[in-house]
């Protein structure tokens, strides 16, 4: 069975990608996810304002002094300081020299400030792509959705303008026209669109009366919004398509390629089952192809799109009434 | 000057420079002002610079100056060249190894920026006392007047000491020197190198004890012997000072600049000189070339080489024409002859004339004076006062100079506004705040000039004594000559304030020159700026035609992400204003020096700092000198005119920065000042103050408790008590029901606040309706002062709360207890203050303690005002410092002292039986004394005691009244730091607690010496960076508690306030009622561990909660009832230790720095916290024979 795949021109022997998590931190995991059969691997994401706070937190510290006569300064200055950049580029560097499969570098960010600049040192590190994830709540109220729209472009563009390699952008489902957002990242010039972020929400500490920041990860229903919008997007942008989400099984990840997804990518399963569980969701998609006699996974990919469904209507609005309706009361 | 290499250091950096070139190994203890020397050679060393012959250097941080001297005394008896780094009291305790360093004519050099030596008070800045008591030890002693000359005679006292085998003192002043940054010209290293003569350190080598070429060495020897022994060492003495001068004939030949054992300065001619060593030589040539060039005569000796001193050079340097000469001491003898140069000079002029030496023929008139003690200024205009004094009929001897003493009239009188300072000279002075960065730019500002630039350039730092709040006062200069102006500037022709705050408070235009320029940091609009000044700052402006410049710093800083840190953007305001450097050209100086500096730290860091630069300009405006005085308000008195007068009249003048004019009659004679002052210091630091919700308190008690600063506190009180209430003040009805129909106020000292908001922080309760407020919520202080100090006099004038009727095994109500601790000058936020309050609560009014050195004896004890206060009864506790190394034992002094006096009383109670009664007496002798009701019963015994004695015409009544007070109990107290306990002073406290004698000793552990700025001791945590430890610290944390368990004789507590605060109250009076030696172990967060000071008792949780900090008491008497002495407070940690460190700046740096080390550190600390914490839960789950198996 061919399960080989093609992302954003490279060549992948699995459409199963693990996605950017805590995972991805230790070179041994990378070297497991590599022998668990995994097409791919996302590094753990660098995040803007772990570049920023870090440096600011270290120049606070380290600069303070003068405090009186005795005490000019309280730390010894080091002759070198290892920022998270400077790790994360070394962490790329390693991560290539340990495994053949593609190294995607992943930079997480809000704003066109400085940090975008990071993604060349990331191509000079040897990162065969980047992805960039886009994580944005915006909440100022005078601040229209055409301008939230036009910051992730100008983040993409920006970044694009600095690197050769491709970029992937991933991003949150929460636009007016999803559809529209796409067809402006494809223009702009990404070269994949991963969907979809999962936004951590906060939840309430009841006994502090505190908000609290918890993971939950995702559940196999989770994979449905990326299921939906892959199927639209698939054949009308460029751009490839990656699945994030809810993919717990060999069938999830078969259902994403069918959806038109050139990728799908794995975390929450991993984390609860372990790396080698990629070997468990490969053979079970693979029994899933055999049983159905397909050649290829190429064969597969988009089969069921939007553009290629006998209902068209079945991925809009219309099908989602009928849906609900099959419910008795 | 193009083909020299010049560079802007400070002498401690010169010093160091050259020493771990030419040394292998460093034994060192950090001491202010020398502790930085040994920090550059531990930085060095920990990068692998290599010395002259290729090897790093090593450099090891010692227990104490003794514990460094005898660790360099073997290294050097074991061939290796090494050297160390030291002042003051440091040198003191090396004296014993110094005897004989020199004895056994041991090559080495050792680096003193002499400091003050602790008399009827500490003081650490320079003078001669310390080099001073060193000099019978037999090592040669050798003087740095400037940087210039450190670097100089650096090299050639290693040189000297090699060749003349005699060991060798090279001082310079302690701060003036150790401090001042110069340009100054390096010495390559291959000169150095040509310095050194490889073959002597070859003989060297030889002399080491080596198994070999097996000698011995140090032996004991007998009336018999020893004299001539001592004797043989002559020759070596009398040849040092020819092998000296060849010594730096060569380094004339080699580097260019000659010196001499004494270098004459002057006129050929002249006829009055005087005669001094160190930084005040260089004021003196500067006075004496501007007093020659306006025609006069006159001259003065350097004495470089004081030790051994050359009689017959001495005398050649004297020019023949000289009639009268003056001897500046640099330190005191009280009852000596007189002061020691001056003695050694007469001696020598009698001796040498008598042999015919040097050119004059008759013994000049010779006086004697003192100056600069304990840095004390030292100027041209004193200068000049010791010249007028020579050249009077009959010149006063043993005069003093730079003071006014009215007492013993000593002193000479100076004119002030003798100004000798050349106009092609820039002088600049910044007042910026500790930790603001304006030092920091200065320092960088030098650098600028210093590189870009012909000019000569010094920076000199002046501090407060305060650690929260420090105003810091920067002198530079920049001139195209070497400058020798060793004393502060006196007319600048540029003056900043960096803090707008500092307009109200301090009279920042006194010294501005005329045509002077004037640049504030303010956030008014330029149009407001004028009329914000007060009074006097708006007179200097216009009766000076002072050029105003302002600018909105904050707001700039701000809007470029440097937050609060106005340094870059005041810097780029200066070289725009100044015109030192061309504008453009200073810009791009500073953009570079901003990428050089800050470029490891990071592209945002250094894109924030350029982004400052380039938003400067445009909001720096000039503001018109209108001509008037439009002012409404002026600066503000330092102390209200209700304070007592001492403290009106000298406390207070030193706070208005006006202490060198105060009269020596003004002072205690004996170093003796009154306790309660503080409270006159209204600092008005905090930007924000708490402001209390009293409908949603919940009286919890734990505000004050974590109060740093005592400026939160409690009162329970009558409701009659409530008349002419101010309208803002808060009081509800008391929820105890100890407490009932009371009223229950909490109430802030706004002025003496520094806005740490540490009480917010622990405040548990949140407001219903809105969960971002608790009871109590940070506001600006600014709008809130006049109202809260209104309610804060109200507050003070309402009777304490009876504390007979407090639960004080309760915070709630242990907290509304007077703190006899307030106001300190302790870091905003401080985690020590809290403890010692805490102290004087419970114990205040029957306390006496003794203080080691170290923060605790700074901000307890630092004038100008001192925060141990007293109560309404006038008790309080009694404090006093004694040294660094000694108190636990000063402390069991005061123990067996009171001992010995109660012991009289009860001798001399018993001989007036009949007179007293059985009953009266034996109630007083066998009264119980443990809780505060008891105590306070006694002292009414011994009350009426008292009025029966005034009754009884008995020599054994009179006698029995002087000590009759000692009835009562006294709590004696032993404070300090770790680097006392754990360090410098651990054997005595260790032989204290073995005494069984009952004293209580609270160790404030901050894990690192905090006040000499972030050294490991060996309560240093593993893995973190700390000074000496700059790679993670690689060993554990000694445990002390379980070493004083050991004795099983000791009470023992670990607390951690932060984190259990009534385990440590509990901790407190168990500890007190202990009739034994106590000691708690108090966590104690600090500024050096790179916390947000904001939130610090978070810090202290996850330290309990990690494991990292176990929480445990250990009392005797529990054994004595056959119980298990020890209680675990502590639960099995909930955290991974990584995650409380990663919290830390000091641990997290490490991870920053230098990774797999810290993965290996982190794992070893983690192992470590699961191994103690698995041993002390065994030791406490262990059954005694008095509980049930």
């Amino acid at each position: 069975m061919d399960i080989t795949t093609k992302y954003m021109g490279m060549n992948l022997r699995s459409p199963l990608v693990v996605s950017a998590s805590p995972l991805s931190e230790d070179i041994g995991n990378i070297k497991q996810i590599e022998d668990s059969g995994a097409g791919a691997v996302v590094l753990y994401s660098l995040f803007e304002e772990q570049i920023v706070s870090e440096q600011k937190d270290l120049f606070y510290h380290t600069s303070l002094g003068d405090i009186s006569p005795e005490a000019l300064t309280f730390f010894p200055e080091q002759d070198e300081y290892r920022l998270a950049p400077d790790e994360y580029l070394n962490h790329i560097r390693k991560a290539k020299e340990a495994v053949k499969i593609p190294v995607i570098a992943s930079i997480n960010g809000a704003t066109t400030g400085g940090w975008v600049n990071f993604a060349k040192k990331m191509q000079e590190a040897g990162a065969n792509a980047i992805e960039l994830n886009i994580y944005y709540i915006p909440t100022e109220l005078g601040l229209s959705g055409n301008d939230v729209e036009q910051t992730y472009i100008e983040i993409l563009k920006s970044v694009k303008s600095t690197v050769k390699i491709p970029i992937a952008v991933k991003l949150s489902p929460f636009f007016s026209n999803m559809a529209n957002m796409a067809h402006q990242l494809d223009i702009a010039g990404a070269d994949a669109l991963v969907l979809f972020n999962r936004f951590y929400q906060p939840d309430i500490d009841l006994e502090n009366l505190e908000v609290k920041q918890n993971i939950l990860l995702s559940h196999a229903s989770s994979a449905r919004l990326p299921l939906r919008w892959i199927a639209i997007m698939k054949g009308r942008i460029k751009a490839d398509l990656a699945a994030t989400s809810g993919i717990h099984s060999g069938t999830d990840a078969i259902k994403m390629l069918l959806a038109g997804a050139n990728v799908t990518m794995l975390c929450s399963i991993l984390l609860k089952n372990g790396i080698d569980y990629i070997k468990v969701i490969e053979k079970q998609m693979l029994d899933w192809l055999e049983s159905k006699e397909y050649e290829s996974v190429k064969q597969l990919i988009g089969s069921m799109c939007q553009l290629k469904n006998a209902d068209p209507s079945s991925f809009e609005r219309a099908q989602y009434m009928k849906a609900i309706s099959k419910y008795k009361f | 000057m193009k083909d020299k290499v010049f560079v802007t250091i400070d002498g401690n950096e010169a010093a160091a420079y050259v020493m771990y070139r030419m040394n292998e190994v460093c034994a060192i203890y950090p001491i202010t002002p020398s502790s930085n020397m040994g920090e550059w050679a531990d930085e060095w060393s920990s990068k692998g610079i290599k010395n002259l012959w290729g090897n790093v250097p090593t450099v090891i941080e010692m227990q104490s100056e003794g514990g460094a001297a005898g660790a360099l005394h073997g290294s050097l008896q074991a061939g290796a060249l090494t050297t160390t780094f030291t002042a003051s009291q440091g040198l003191l305790l090396k004296l014993p190894n110094m005897f004989k360093i020199a004895g056994e004519l041991t090559p080495t050099v050792f680096n003193i920026s002499a400091r003050a030596l602790a008399t009827h008070a500490l003081s650490i800045f320079g003078d001669h006392s310390d080099v001073m008591a060193a000099r019978t030890t037999g090592f040669a002693m050798i003087c740095s007047g400037s940087v210039q000359e450190v670097i100089d005679l650096g090299i050639i006292a290693q040189a000297s000491s090699l060749e003349s085998r005699l060991p060798f003192m090279h001082f310079f002043d302690g701060f003036r020197t150790s401090h001042e940054e110069s340009k100054i010209e390096i010495v390559p290293d291959e000169q150095m190198k040509q310095m050194i003569n490889d073959d002597l350190v070859e003989l060297h080598r030889k002399r080491a004890l080596t198994p070999d070429h097996p000698v011995l060495r140090g032996t004991a020897q007998n009336p018999d012997v020893f004299f001539q022994n001592r004797e043989t060492i002559n020759t070596f003495y009398n040849a040092a000072p020819d092998i000296i001068q060849k010594v730096m004939d060569k380094f004339a030949g080699i580097i260019g600049r000659q010196y001499h054992l004494f270098d004459y300065v002057g006129s050929p001619d002249a006829e009055h000189i005087i005669i001094l060593m160190g930084s005040g030589a260089e004021t003196a040539q500067e006075t004496v070339e501007y007093l020659n060039a306006k025609g006069e005569k006159v001259g003065l000796i350097k004495v470089r080489i004081y030790r051994p001193f050359d009689i017959k050079r001495f005398l050649e340097a004297i020019p023949a024409s000289v009639k009268v000469i003056g001897v500046l001491d640099r330190t005191k003898e009280p009852g000596a002859v007189g002061e020691p140069l001056y003695t050694d000079i007469i001696n020598a002029l009698h001796e040498g004339l008598a042999e015919g030496y040097g050119k004059i023929k008759s013994m000049p008139i010779v006086v004697g004076g003192r100056y600069g003690l304990s840095s004390k200024e030292f100027t041209p205009s004193m200068v000049k006062a010791v010249f007028d004094n020579l050249k009077s009929k009959k010149p006063k001897n043993h005069f003093t100079i730079g003071i006014n003493d009215d007492v013993t009239h000593t002193s000479l009188d100076f004119d002030p506004d003798f100004d000798i300072e050349p106009p092609d000279v820039i002088r600049a002075m910044f007042y910026g705040l500790g930790s603001d960065g304006t030092v920091g730019a200065n320092k960088n500002s030098i650098k600028i000039i210093g590189e870009n630039t012909d000019y000569y350039a010094q920076g000199y730092y002046v501090y407060d004594s305060r650690k929260a709040g420090t105003l810091t006062a920067s002198h530079l200069r920049f001139g195209p000559r070497p400058i020798r102006s060793s004393y502060l500037i006196g007319k600048a022709n540029f003056i900043a304030c960096h803090q707008t705050v500092f307009i109200e408070k301090y009279d920042m235009l006194k010294n501005i020159s005329n045509d002077g320029t004037f640049l504030i940091n303010a956030p008014w609009k330029k149009e407001e700026v004028w009329d914000n000044l007060p009074k006097k700052t708006q007179k200097h402006i216009i009766d000076k035609k002072v050029k105003l410049y302002s600018i909105d710093a904050q707001s700039v800083a701000e809007a470029s992400g440097m937050g609060r840190r106005i340094n870059t953007v005041m810097q780029v305001c200066f070289f725009a204003i100044s015109g030192v450097l061309p504008k453009e050209h200073a810009i791009e100086a500073i953009k570079d020096s901003i990428r050089n500096t800050y470029g490891k730290k990071g592209d945002e860091i250094v894109n924030m700092n350029l982004k400052a630069v380039d938003n400067t300009l445009d909001n720096l405006f000039e503001i018109p000198n209108p001509g008037k005085i439009t002012a409404k308000y002026d600066i503000r008195e330092a102390v209200p005119s209700e304070a007592p007068e001492f403290v009106r009249d000298v406390l207070g003048e030193i706070i208005a920065g006006r202490g060198d004019d105060i009269p020596v009659s003004k002072f205690p004679v004996d170093g003796t000042y009154p306790t309660a002052t503080t409270q006159w210091e209204k600092r008005n630091i905090a930007l924000e103050i708490p402001v209390w919700d009293e409908h949603i308190c919940i009286q919890c008690g734990k505000c004050p408790m974590v109060c740093p600063h005592a400026s939160i506190r409690i009162k329970v009180f009558d409701p009659e008590e409530l008349v002419n209430v101010p309208e803002t003040f808060k009081a509800v009805d008391a929820k105890d029901k100890e407490f009932a129909g009371m009223k229950y106020s909490i109430q802030i000292a706004p002025e003496d606040c520094t806005g740490c908001g540490v009480c917010v922080e622990v405040c548990p309760v949140k407001n219903k309706t809105n969960t971002s407020l608790k009871a109590l919520n940070l506001a600006p202080q600014i709008p809130l002062r006049e109202q809260e100090a209104k309610n804060w006099d109200y507050f003070l004038r309402l009777p304490e709360t009876d504390r007979n009727i407090l639960k004080v095994n309760t915070v709630r109500q242990q907290q509304i207890q007077q703190p006899l601790f307030e106001f300190s000058g302790a870091c905003a936020g401080c985690g020590e203050t809290p403890y010692v309050k805490l102290v004087s609560q419970l114990f205040g009014d029957r306390a006496i303690i003794a203080n080691a050195t170290g923060c605790s004896s700074i901000y307890g004890g630092n004038l100008p005002t001192t925060p141990w206060t007293m109560n309404r009864d006038g008790r309080g506790p009694t404090w006093s410092n004694s040294l660094f190394e000694d108190n636990a034992e000063f402390g069991l002094g005061f123990r067996l002292a009171i001992d010995k006096q109660n012991e009289i009383a009860i001798g001399l109670l018993l001989k007036l039986k009949d007179k007293l009664g059985d009953d009266f007496i034996n109630d007083i002798i066998n009264a119980k004394q443990i809780e505060e009701p008891d105590i306070l019963e006694q002292r009414k015994r011994v009350a009426l005691l008292k009025e029966k004695l005034r009754e009884i015409d008995l020599y054994e009544a009179r006698r029995l009244l002087t000590v009759v007070d000692y009835l009562v109990k006294k709590s004696v107290w032993v404070i300090g730091g770790d680097g006392w306990a754990y360090d410098i002073g651990y054997g005595g406290l260790d032989h204290v607690i073995a005494t069984g004698k009952n004293v209580n000793i609270l160790v404030l552990d901050t894990e690192v010496y905090s006040n000499t700025g972030g050294q490991t001791s060996k309560a240093t945590p593993i893995s973190a960076v700390a000074k000496f430890s700059a790679g993670g610290k690689a060993t554990g944390k000694k445990d002390l508690g379980m070493m004083a368990m050991s004795y099983g004789s000791v009470y023992v507590a670990v607390v951690a306030m932060g984190a259990k605060d009534d385990q440590a109250l509990k901790a407190f009076i168990e500890a007190e009622a202990y009739n034994g030696p106590s000691l708690i172990i108090a966590y104690s967060h600090c500024i050096a561990h790179g916390i947000d000071m904001g939130n610090p008792l978070q810090q202290q949780k996850m330290a309990v909660d990690s494991g990292q900090w176990i929480l445990y008491r250990y009392n005797p008497d529990l054994a004595k009832e056959g119980k298990n002495p020890l209680l675990l407070d502590s639960k099995a940690p909930k955290i991974p230790v990584a995650q409380y460190m990663d919290s830390e700046n000091r641990f997290r740096m490490l991870k920053k720095s230098k990774p797999e080390v810290a993965k290996e550190l982190y794992q070893m600390a983690q192992d470590i916290a699961n191994d103690r914490y698995k041993m002390y839960q065994y030791l406490a789950d262990r059954k005694y024979d008095g509980e049930q198996k």
